[in-house]
């Protein structure tokens, strides 16, 4: 779509989008070719500029059992977090949908956690699931040594994942429901008045409608879960117990500025842009189809 | 609702309560917890009626984490990154829309590109950026020989430095730099009616004073909303804020939580770390309370 109305003096134009090209030129272009540049360079450890190593960084980290490592556990931390979290916001955004009596105190309260940073939350779920004290301590004195997030790696990939997904509970939630809402009630009437029960008519009307927004989300929720997971990691497991939490960016982070390799850190970013872009990719095109679909 | 379903509704109301609690239920331990003292809350079970400490714990939470400047910090730069997404992104939206011009199509699928790429992703290298952030124009200037023909001809040396580490400014604009309220505006501009633009063009309205007094006073309700979601997403900001100040006197208070982390062998104090985390919860909860409408409409519209 395009103004047929403009105004004609275009140097004015440009500089109304001056500032915002200097800010991502940079804060982002800059900085991403830098990456691009030091992945492919070793930094000399006593100054001396940087030499040229090609494609040895990648090499040397891709043979890195941490690293293989770092990727299962994002990539179990993204599927489980993200199917968690959209599962239970889709029961409840549909269930929210059917407007029984009360149903805006949901859609009022279902939103808060989102609203949460992710480090103050992985607070209170290390309270809430610490093995001494809260909740899970309860757990323990039934059945000891039942619940150890300090010790057992699963145990802390379950505590971060619970974090995670509340928030995004949240989120989601609000999607769907927007998704749902936009559904003709004339079309759930028409369906009703054929005899089409409720579940019927989520199978086969619902459901079919929204799967723009499913795809949607799974996309933004993945993606998520590689970036806002880093507070509640830091906060909650500091990558531990025994690397069994050591996502992608908290690796980044902790081989970059505790280890000082910046040349790995930066080849371990371009590996993660990849797939984020190759996921933003993914999702363009399911853009694509909603707007077939309607 | 189209027909009565007894049963279907009771497991409606149900599960939906279940999501409730499920909701609400930390933020009541967090409150209960830090009502209690040392030894109530690290009862096992903790009970959850309140106890009386709350305001004693607030107060040891504050001054132990040091809250009030860091929560100042925290509003400073929420405020600084909101203000600074609403400006320059109507500037830009409003270029990329209102004006014909040779390279715009290059200018906004720039700007698109930086929709795929977080900060989180690319931070090493843009912490570099910041600790100088005139590095990439001395490099310019380097590779293109500008500053060798500076230095023979005026015998100045070009070395362009400054340092953004523990600035107010390091921490905002880099957050700025996306593209994310760009498009929010670019939606709007596009249905804003052609005849509007003509009549203020016939009453010999200019670019700018069309901008000010005529798109900006229409895109109220897109500030708002814009304005809501980047003032939540400032001040949840925590990998950022983290590395780039190492002074305390620029720390905000979401990275300030983890000193009250309770330390293994020493005395678990719970009940001071959950109030430090309900002092930090409580500003973007108020945000969220207070300005839903805006804050669901913005996440919809920046997120499509």
């Amino acid at each position: 779509m395009e103004k047929r109305v403009t105004f004609g003096r275009w140097t004015i134009g440009i500089l109304f989008a001056v500032p915002q090209l200097l800010l991502i030129f940079t804060f982002f272009y800059w900085p991403a070719g830098q990456a691009v540049y030091w992945s492919l360079t070793l930094q000399q450890p006593w100054g001396g500029g940087n030499i040229w190593v090609g494609l040895d960084n990648f090499r040397s980290i891709l043979s890195n059992a941490d690293y293989w490592n770092s990727i299962t556990a994002s990539l179990v931390f993204a599927a489980t977090s993200t199917g968690l979290a959209m599962v239970i916001a889709l029961v409840l955004a549909a269930l929210t949908d059917r407007q029984l009596a009360g149903s805006w105190l949901y859609r009022v309260v279902l939103i808060w956690p989102y609203g949460i940073a992710a480090p103050a939350l992985a607070m209170a779920f290390r309270f809430i699931l610490a093995p001494e004290a809260g909740f899970m301590a309860v757990v323990n004195k039934v059945w000891p040594g039942f619940w150890d997030p300090g010790l057992d790696g699963a145990d802390a990939m379950a505590s971060v994942i619970i974090a995670f997904s509340w928030k995004y509970v949240g989120y989601n939630f609000i999607f769907f429901l927007a998704a749902f809402q936009a559904i003709p009630r004339s079309l759930i009437e028409a369906a009703a008045m054929d005899g089409s029960g409720v579940i019927r008519r989520f199978r086969d009307i619902q459901f079919p409608l929204i799967t723009p927004t499913i795809f949607f989300l799974l996309v933004i929720n993945i993606t998520e879960s590689f970036q806002d997971s880093f507070g509640i990691v830091d906060i909650m497991t500091a990558g531990g117990p025994a690397n069994a939490t050591n996502l992608m960016v908290y690796k980044i982070y902790s081989d970059g500025f505790k280890g000082l390799d910046y040349s790995g850190a930066a080849a371990q970013s371009i590996i993660l842009m990849l797939l984020i872009i190759a996921l933003t990719i993914v999702q363009f095109r399911f853009i694509e189809r909603r707007v077939h679909y309607r | 609702m189209v027909e009565r379903t007894p049963i279907l509704n009771f497991f409606t109301h149900l599960i939906l309560f279940a999501g409730f609690i499920f909701c609400v239920a930390p933020f009541v331990i967090v409150a209960i917890a830090a009502s209690h003292n040392l030894k109530d809350v690290n009862d096992v079970p903790m009970s959850l009626l309140p106890g009386s400490d709350f305001w004693v714990n607030i107060k040891t939470a504050w001054t132990t984490a040091d809250l009030g400047p860091k929560l100042l910090n925290s509003f400073i730069m929420a405020f600084g990154v909101a203000a600074g997404k609403v400006i320059v992104s109507a500037l830009t939206a409003f270029s990329i829309v209102y004006f014909r011009y040779p390279g715009r199509m290059l200018i906004f699928w720039l700007i698109f590109i930086t929709l795929m790429l977080p900060l989180e992703v690319r931070i090493v290298p843009t912490y570099a950026v910041v600790a100088n952030v005139l590095e990439p124009y001395q490099a310019i200037l380097d590779l293109t020989g500008l500053s060798w023909l500076i230095e023979k001809v005026s015998g100045v040396q070009v070395q362009l430095s400054l340092g953004l580490l523990n600035s107010y400014s390091g921490l905002i604009l880099p957050l700025v730099a996306t593209a994310t309220g760009t498009f929010l505006y670019r939606q709007f501009f596009l249905t804003v009616p052609d005849e509007l633009t003509e009549a203020a063009r016939m009453d010999g309205a200019g670019a700018l004073r069309f901008f000010v007094d005529i798109l900006l006073p229409l895109s109220r309700n897109n500030m708002a909303a814009l304005g809501t979601i980047m003032f939540l997403w400032a001040w949840n900001q925590y990998l950022w804020p983290l590395l780039i100040t190492t002074d305390q006197s620029h720390a905000m208070a979401v990275t300030e939580l983890k000193q009250l982390i309770p330390n293994v062998g020493g005395a678990p104090e719970w009940h001071i770390a959950m109030a430090g985390t309900l002092i930090v919860m409580l500003p973007p909860l108020i945000v969220v309370v207070l300005m839903q409408r805006w804050f669901v409409r913005g996440l919809i519209a920046t997120e499509k």
